[in-house]
């Protein structure tokens, strides 16, 4: 019977400073001269990553009580707006937010500059109750004089991606770029065969409770991500061609660096935030063997009209085929480029590695699986007068 | 002599446009001109981006003829600028990139900037999410 590890004996080995730890870019190469028994045998740990723009990001944080103290119900970040329904002085600071007068300022660069270490001007107001008189304040806040603040993104690391195209004859403004007209280029964004959940697609590490590399220092994967969606169109390798599953991931944002937190601004799309992620995945058994072997060859991922409505599919690409720079869609060669950080995600999966090598970073199993039978819901518009219009 | 290619960004005085400049290149100097981008603003002025190929010693004389027409060379590298240290390498300038300036090593996934190759489209200066270009096309010093 070939090799079963548990999460106990790989941990001693990481303690012991003995165990085998490789990125999956490495393991990859690995594979292709060596069996999935021969790599259960040989390896121990590989190490996953991602460094790519994800709106749905933001930070939680508590400014402290001022005396006299004030209930904030409304807050403003260097002008940004912060969500105000959260007790008296706690707020969640969205990625995107921003305020329409300084649109290329937005919630992502006050999460880099308190990450930074800069100061922050925070004004609110409160309509003055008996145990908070207080009606306005304005201050200066920075990571020192907060309380807590703390990344939680409730959707990053997707599970592959589309890549986007245009076919129209305007040029489209994306979250996935510049989409230039007539199919003149084609944009993608997942890390490929180093990204976390294409090298464990079905789930059987990484869960609630998995350790991550967050932003430069640890955190966790809380919950599954939203937009979890586990019954997309798979390939034969069992691996979901286009947006799948997500993670919810939390970390210490008073521990993190810049240089992988990254605020970004889009042409007339807004704001959003690189966020470094790095996925450690145990080689338990066989079958995790041949997940973190696939390479680029075997992921898939849809290319999808950006410019129509609906986004219609028009062809399937590998990673492989994107990295080498040209696609062909609708029978035109059509130019790639990425927009997410490669050299960035294997800074992350080396530094991970070199954690894990050094005893300094402990797998955790999962404390409960994610669900696997779930699908997407859209939006319904139903006629609110007519159904009664009740408040 | 070889020839050798290199661009420009041309600034005209206003009242510059009574004197064939280029003619003068071509026919004096043994200049072949290429235009890439135009802009002209009468009665203030005219931006010209151009690459000129011919020998170090003919540009350096046309260069001069020019100069000395009141029009302004600028060599256009020292015109367009990446804060290369803050750069993610993400790519997004490459997507737009179509005169193949801006590259991604395929090897180590970092940003690779030929100036040489530069049009001074400014499509790049949009698409950084972290506004790290600087292209002067139409200013003046």
């Amino acid at each position: 019977m070939s090799k079963v590890k548990t999460y106990f004996e790989i941990n001693e080995k990481i303690r012991r400073g003995e165990a085998v730890v490789l990125t999956a870019e490495e393991v990859a190469e690995m594979a292709k001269t060596a069996t999935p028994e021969e790599i259960v045998e040989k390896v121990d740990v590989v190490t996953t990553a991602t460094f790519g723009a994800m709106c749905s990001s933001g930070a939680f944080i508590n400014f402290g009580h001022a005396n006299p103290p004030i209930r904030m119900e409304k807050i403003r970040l260097n002008g940004v707006p912060a969500y105000e329904g959260l007790a008296a002085v706690d707020t969640y600071i969205g990625a995107t937010a921003c305020n329409s007068k300084n649109p290329e300022y937005g919630g992502a660069h006050v999460i880099q500059d308190l990450v930074d270490g800069k100061d922050i001007i925070l004004e609110a107001w409160g309509k003055g109750t008996d145990c908070y008189p207080r009606k306005h304040i304005k201050t200066i806040i920075n990571k020192e004089t907060v309380n807590e603040m703390i990344l939680f993104n409730p959707r990053n690391a997707y599970q592959n991606y589309n890549v986007a195209v245009n076919t129209t004859s305007q040029t489209k403004y994306t979250y996935m770029g510049t989409l230039l007209p007539n199919l003149r280029n084609a944009t993608y964004s997942t890390s490929g065969e180093l990204s976390p959940l294409l090298n464990d697609p079905e789930f059987k590490t990484i869960g609630i409770g998995t350790r991550i590399f967050i932003g430069g220092t640890t955190g966790y994967v809380v919950w599954p991500g939203t937009q979890f969606h586990t019954t997309r169109t798979k390939d034969e390798n069992g691996v979901p061609v286009t947006n799948a599953a997500t993670l919810a991931v939390i970390g210490n944002l008073k521990e993190m660096s810049s240089e992988f937190l990254q605020a970004a601004s889009y042409e007339k799309y807004g704001i959003s935030l690189f966020v470094g992620i790095g996925i450690p995945i145990p080689v338990l058994n066989v079958e995790m063997a041949k997940r973190v072997s696939i390479n680029n060859s075997q992921i898939q991922t849809s290319v999808l009209d950006y410019g129509t409505a609906g986004s219609p599919k028009l062809a399937q690409v590998s990673y492989e085929q994107l990295r080498s720079g040209e696609i062909e869609v609708n029978g035109q060669k059509v130019r790639t480029a990425p927009v997410s950080s490669l050299y960035k995600a294997r800074k992350i999966a080396d530094i991970l590695k070199s954690k894990i090598q050094k005893g300094e970073f402990l797998l955790q199993e999962p404390i409960e699986m994610f669900p696997t039978n779930t699908s997407l819901k859209g939006l319904l518009e139903v006629d609110v007068d007519e159904q009664g219009g009740e408040k | 002599m070889k020839p050798v290619k290199r661009r420009y960004i041309l600034k005209f005085p206003p009242q510059s446009g009574d004197k064939p400049l280029s003619y003068v290149l071509v026919k004096d100097y043994d200049i072949s001109i290429n235009i890439l981008k135009a802009e002209v603003i009468p009665g203030k002025r005219g931006n010209l981006l151009l690459e000129l190929e011919g020998t170090a010693s003919n540009l350096k004389k046309g260069i001069s003829y020019l100069e000395k027409h009141q029009v302004e060379c600028i060599p256009l590298d020292k015109k367009i600028s990446l804060k290369k240290e803050k750069c993610i390498n993400c790519g997004n300038c490459t997507a737009v990139c179509f005169a193949g300036a801006l590259t991604m090593n395929s090897k180590t996934w970092e940003l690779e900037f030929n100036k040489d190759e530069c049009v001074a489209c400014e499509l790049c200066v949009k698409a950084c999410p972290l506004k790290l270009f600087e292209i002067d096309f139409h200013n003046g010093n």
